[in-house]
């Protein structure tokens, strides 16, 4: 018979060592989207930025002898109607689209972020605030542009600012209710009793509070603006045609996309990429500046 | 304490909050939160303010530092009416009024450093006159609250929740205040934290001679570190007196059944527990004539027809009951 006295079997260990792992193994486990995201559109944005040096040619120069060729080795992507190089012309495109999704996002945010914080930090204004942006909200982004590009004419920065006055109400109205929710945190009680005046809450204790949630909506205005560009160049009332962009190939090989449907295919493939990629990275982004997640950057 | 005039004085201090304003702006529903508060605090005394969830003790609190606009009444500083002031009166009036808040997680702001939050109200108040006079006294302020002096350049997060209110404390004594409103200041806190705040908090009114109005339901607590008590009821005060008086000589019925209920640590030293059965009334439709009637056992027709105003009953015990001792003479 045992004796009472024998030792115990030991426990199980609840919580075994984690094996280390170096920061960059930690992100590409706990936030891949991100990983994936971020590289993709890093990727694209180095091809569009270095486009002279990536075995284009003058995408702008017309060769009559040479159209409708087939992908070969001399043209990677093929040749257009009127025999240009569609690689190059898909690499400089990229510029338009990026630069137009940028800035856009960028202004957006700047817009929003003033709209909102005034809406959410003084109630007075917020109801005459919030009307005029659910009047900005209810005409659909591709109308809107399109009426403003008829009216100011089509150049990229008219582009820009239509898509901008399109987007930004939405950005105006998230960056107002995350306000609203952080100004009934007590630390802002705690700043007007230190004898904070309301400018220097909003700037201080507020705006720092609130980053999270507008850099996800940045990227998704991003990723909009995009598509809004390149349905403008297709429908031909954004970027003038002279300028290669994504939208504006896809609309020059519209015509003979049954029997050539390259031309379209590869400024599709693209554009889908590119959002795609700015999509992930803004889903990757939201999980990692949750607050109620536990895992941080 | 001295006889001179109170450092803060409620004359009928009323706050209602208005609730649902209908197409006209009118108000469907108010809620009574405070109604008829008279009460006064002397320099350097605690007065503690204690009832139920509800019973507008935090209400009362943040109208004092004026966070909230009083909707009647007047707020005495000094003897000078302080609910109506703005702009430098009312910042003068801040520099003199602090404020602790019931959660250490959330009074103070994640993404600035302890430095920064400390040194907060001295910039605003323009009381430091240079970075090096800043330093100095933010360093003084954490050695006051025991904090290390490198805890300045931390953020919040990096603290545990007693450390964190010891933070919202130095933040409170940064500008040299007169009172600071202890809004629930250690009801988050586990046990043997709370009894160390509570004795810091002791200390430096000791040092200070700052006057503390203390807003607890621990009753406890209170007994441990304040000089008077007020009890609130439904948004009413129904009882005030010094601490003997109250813990030792309770007279209206709520009052009686609020100490009962604190757990004796003595299981042999059993009382007999008058507990309050029913629920608070809603605030938006107080019960007429005394706000307990409803849960009183001693209630009356008199007192389910009219108010009970606050009376004294010797020395400086004053309560809102139409009778003495109802539960004496009801034993």
């Amino acid at each position: 018979m045992d004796t009472p006295t024998q030792a115990l079997p030991p426990l199980p260990d609840l919580f075994p060592p984690q094996p280390r792992r170096g920061k960059v193994r930690r992100l590409i486990v706990q936030h891949p989207s991100i990983v994936i995201g971020g590289s993709l559109l890093v990727l694209i944005i180095l091809l569009a930025i270095f486009a002279n040096w990536l075995g284009t040619v003058d995408p702008y120069k017309i060769a009559p002898a040479k159209r409708n060729r087939l992908p070969s080795m001399d043209f990677w992507f093929g040749t257009d109607t009127l025999g240009r190089d569609i690689y190059s012309r898909v690499l400089y495109g990229g510029r338009v689209s990026l630069f137009v999704g940028v800035s856009v996002a960028f202004l957006a945010t700047v817009l929003g972020l003033v709209t909102g914080l005034i809406a959410g930090a003084y109630r007075r204004l917020d109801a005459i605030i919030m009307r005029l942006m659910d009047g900005l909200m209810s005409i659909p982004p591709i109308l809107l542009a399109i009426a403003l590009v008829a009216a100011i004419g089509g150049s990229v920065l008219n582009v820009i600012l239509a898509i901008t006055m399109a987007e930004f109400p939405r950005m105006s109205r998230i960056v107002r209710g995350v306000v609203l929710s952080v100004r009934e945190q007590p630390f802002i009680d705690g700043a007007i009793a230190a004898g904070s005046t309301m400018p220097k809450i909003i700037i201080r204790h507020i705006l720092p509070n609130i980053m999270g949630p507008i850099i996800v909506q940045a990227t998704y205005i991003c990723s909009a603006a995009m598509i809004t560009e390149a349905a403008l160049s297709f429908i031909g009332a954004g970027t003038p045609p002279s300028i290669p962009s994504w939208g504006g190939i896809m609309n020059e090989g519209r015509m003979l996309w049954q029997i050539k449907p390259y031309i379209i295919l590869f400024p599709a493939v693209f554009l889908s990429v590119t959002v795609l990629a700015v999509n992930l990275l803004g889903d990757g982004l939201r999980d990692a500046l949750d607050p109620r997640s536990a895992t941080r950057l | 304490m001295t006889t001179c005039a109170p450092l803060l004085e409620l004359r009928n201090l009323q706050k209602h909050y208005f609730l649902r304003p209908n197409l006209l702006g009118k108000p469907t529903a108010t809620v009574h939160a405070l109604d008829d508060v008279n009460l006064t605090l002397s320099a350097g005394e605690t007065l503690s303010i204690v009832g139920e969830s509800g019973c507008g003790k935090s209400t009362l609190g943040k109208t004092v530092v004026r966070l909230h606009q009083p909707t009647d009444g007047q707020i005495l500083l000094d003897g000078r009416r302080v609910d109506q002031i703005g702009g430098a009166e009312l910042k003068a009036f801040r520099a003199r009024v602090q404020v602790v808040f019931q959660d250490p997680y959330s009074s103070l702001n994640p993404r600035i450093r302890v430095r920064d939050t400390l040194s907060e109200p001295l910039h605003n108040f323009g009381l430091a006159k240079d970075a090096a006079a800043v330093t100095q006294r933010v360093e003084e302020l954490l050695d006051m609250v025991g904090l290390p002096r490198d805890a300045a350049g931390r953020y919040p997060h990096e603290f545990s929740g007693g450390q964190r209110q010891r933070i919202a404390i130095a933040r409170a004594l940064s500008p040299r205040p007169d009172l600071i409103v202890c809004d629930e200041a250690v009801s988050a806190l586990d046990v043997s934290v709370k009894a160390q705040i509570v004795n810091l908090l002791g200390d430096i009114q000791k040092k200070t001679g700052l006057a503390m109005l203390f807003i607890s339901h621990d009753l406890a607590i209170v007994e441990h570190l304040t000089h008077r008590v007020a009890v609130m009821y439904l948004g009413r005060v129904v009882e005030v007196g010094n601490r003997r008086e109250i813990f030792g000589n309770a007279l209206h019925p709520y009052t009686r059944a609020l100490i009962s209920a604190v757990p004796q640590p003595d299981p042999m030293n059993k009382t007999r527990r008058k507990l309050l059965t029913g629920d608070v009334p809603s605030p938006i439709a107080p019960p007429p004539g005394c706000r307990f009637n409803t849960r009183c056992p001693f209630a009356t027709d008199l007192c389910r027809a009219e108010v009970p105003v606050l009376r004294a009953v010797g020395g400086t015990h004053q309560i809102a009951c139409h009778y003495d001792n109802l539960v004496e003479a009801a034993a």
